[in-house]
């Protein structure tokens, strides 16, 4: 008897509750951020449970269909990527609740200096997880190889980020406090985008039953 | 009786004749309008337990239960229980399909007959409600005067339950129904099991273990004749209580 598809829909309605509580816990840490609200970043930090429980009841899911239906082919690839996506995705709120924890502090201090590229990467890498995860729902390989080729963007803003603090930290050693926990945020988005991209690479392995993970671009279009 | 409890097995033993010890103080709950899967080892005791709840053992003498196996209002197991009653409220079908040597319609007809019902357009009224239930219905429509073994084993094997399921029973026995059927027709009638819970009970024994799985709610593992374990049926795939449950469906052993 194959997996019924009321099952799998039930998979895909869980992770798509899931994903887009992840998206919300990103955009309200950075907010939390830039707008200098502690009561939001301690919202961000107390909500992180309910993403937890979507993981362990997806994760549960998962291995109840693996048990008890033994899927094949297609459904065992989705199965297996929903598993691996939950991972990810519960890694990218952690990130978030990280973020959030260095807005607590940095909201105690003065401000170093207007956030500018940080807003720019929270939007970057919150745009990869919500297309990394329309690709699965809509097994769309075109999207999630969209979503791989967008992690340089994010990287090359952190690594921008990062020598502008630098900078700042030689000219003025008081700042060092602030600048390494900006940094910090800046490198937690970074992530946030790395695990976008696992979940993309995942989506086309759903799709194609090809691992792409660990390739550089154009092996990924060749092979 | 508990709530939503079809049959309750109660310290249920059983010997052969021969004196052989088959059966050894089983206890479970059958819930109602559920999928019931009996596994173990060859040997263990799983079909002589799906034979007590119709009483099967009873067409050779000299074998003996004790205990109680309560269904609904009487104790299966009693001296004055109607054996021909019992049978039509908890059906048995077999490993292999035993469709009777006559034509598809008479082969569903002869239980409606042996309880009584003559009339024409009432049998064919009922004849085709039972093929319905057993998804067979559209494959034989238009053949129903052709022979039963005109039908492919799968489609036996459908025809046997519809046979069944015509004198409405409370309850079904499926004693590895399967096991002589290919993976399609195997599919079908896994599917047909899952769609008749909704109106009736079933207990099955399979030594398909992944079939246990795929479609049962709750199941039981025996051992030489000792329930092991009993449980959800995802419980006893994904984390059961005793390593020997563990042991088995992992392959250890068996």
């Amino acid at each position: 008897m194959p997996v019924r598809d009321e099952e799998l829909k039930l998979l895909n309605e869980h992770l798509l509750q899931m994903a887009g509580l992840v998206e919300r816990s990103i955009r309200d840490s950075i907010r939390s951020l830039t707008e200098r609200d502690s009561t939001l970043a301690r919202k961000v930090i107390e909500e992180d449970h309910k993403i937890n429980t979507y993981d362990v009841k997806i994760d549960e899911e998962c291995i109840r269909l693996l048990a008890l239906k033994q899927p094949m082919g297609k459904d065992l690839r989705f199965i297996t990527t929903a598993m691996k996506i939950t991972t990810d995705l519960e890694r990218i709120a952690d990130n978030a609740v990280n973020i959030a924890e260095r807005a607590l502090e940095l909201n105690e201090e003065p401000l170093l200096k207007p956030y500018i590229d940080i807003p720019r990467m929270r939007e970057i890498a919150q745009g990869m997880i919500r297309d990394a995860i329309n690709a699965f729902i809509n097994e769309d390989k075109k999207l999630a190889m969209d979503v791989i080729m967008r992690d340089d963007e994010v990287d090359d803003l952190n690594q921008m980020v990062f020598e502008e603090l630098m900078f700042i930290m030689t000219q003025d050693p008081s700042t060092v406090s602030r600048a390494i926990k900006i940094s910090f945020v800046s490198k937690y988005l970074e992530r946030i985008a790395d695990h976008a991209t696992n979940i993309a690479e995942m989506v086309v392995y759903m799709v194609e039953g090809r691992i792409i993970r660990h390739m550089v671009p154009n092996e990924i279009e060749t092979s | 009786m508990r709530k939503g409890v079809e049959i309750e097995v109660k310290g249920l033993g059983f010997y052969y004749s021969g004196g052989v010890h088959a059966l050894k103080n089983i206890s479970l709950p059958v819930y109602r309008n559920s999928v019931v899967a009996l596994i173990g080892p060859s040997g263990c005791g799983k079909t002589t337990l799906l034979r007590c709840f119709n009483r099967m053992h009873d067409l050779y003498p000299g074998n003996r239960y004790v205990g109680e196996i309560l269904f609904k209002d009487i104790d299966i197991l009693s001296k004055e229980v109607d054996l021909i009653d019992l049978r039509s409220r908890i059906g048995m079908v077999f490993q292999k399909p035993t469709p009777f040597p006559m034509s598809i319609f008479d082969n569903i007809a002869y239980g409606l007959k042996l309880k009584g019902i003559r009339k024409r357009s009432e049998l064919a009224e009922r004849v085709e409600k039972a093929l319905r239930h057993a998804a067979l219905w559209d494959e034989v429509k238009d053949k129903l005067s052709s022979s039963a073994y005109t039908l492919s084993g799968g489609q036996q094997q459908r025809l046997v339950i519809a046979r069944a399921l015509a004198v409405e029973p409370e309850v079904l026995l499926f004693d590895e129904p399967t096991s002589a059927l290919d993976p399609i027709s195997t599919a079908k009638i896994e599917e047909l099991a899952v769609e008749l819970k909704k109106e009736i009970t079933i207990i099955i024994v399979t030594h398909n273990m992944q079939q246990a799985a795929r479609i049962s709610d709750w199941t039981g593992f025996l051992m030489l004749g000792e329930l092991i374990e009993f449980d959800r049926t995802d419980k006893i795939f994904t984390n059961p209580s005793q390593k020997l449950t563990e042991d088995y469906i992992t392959g250890r052993f068996g």
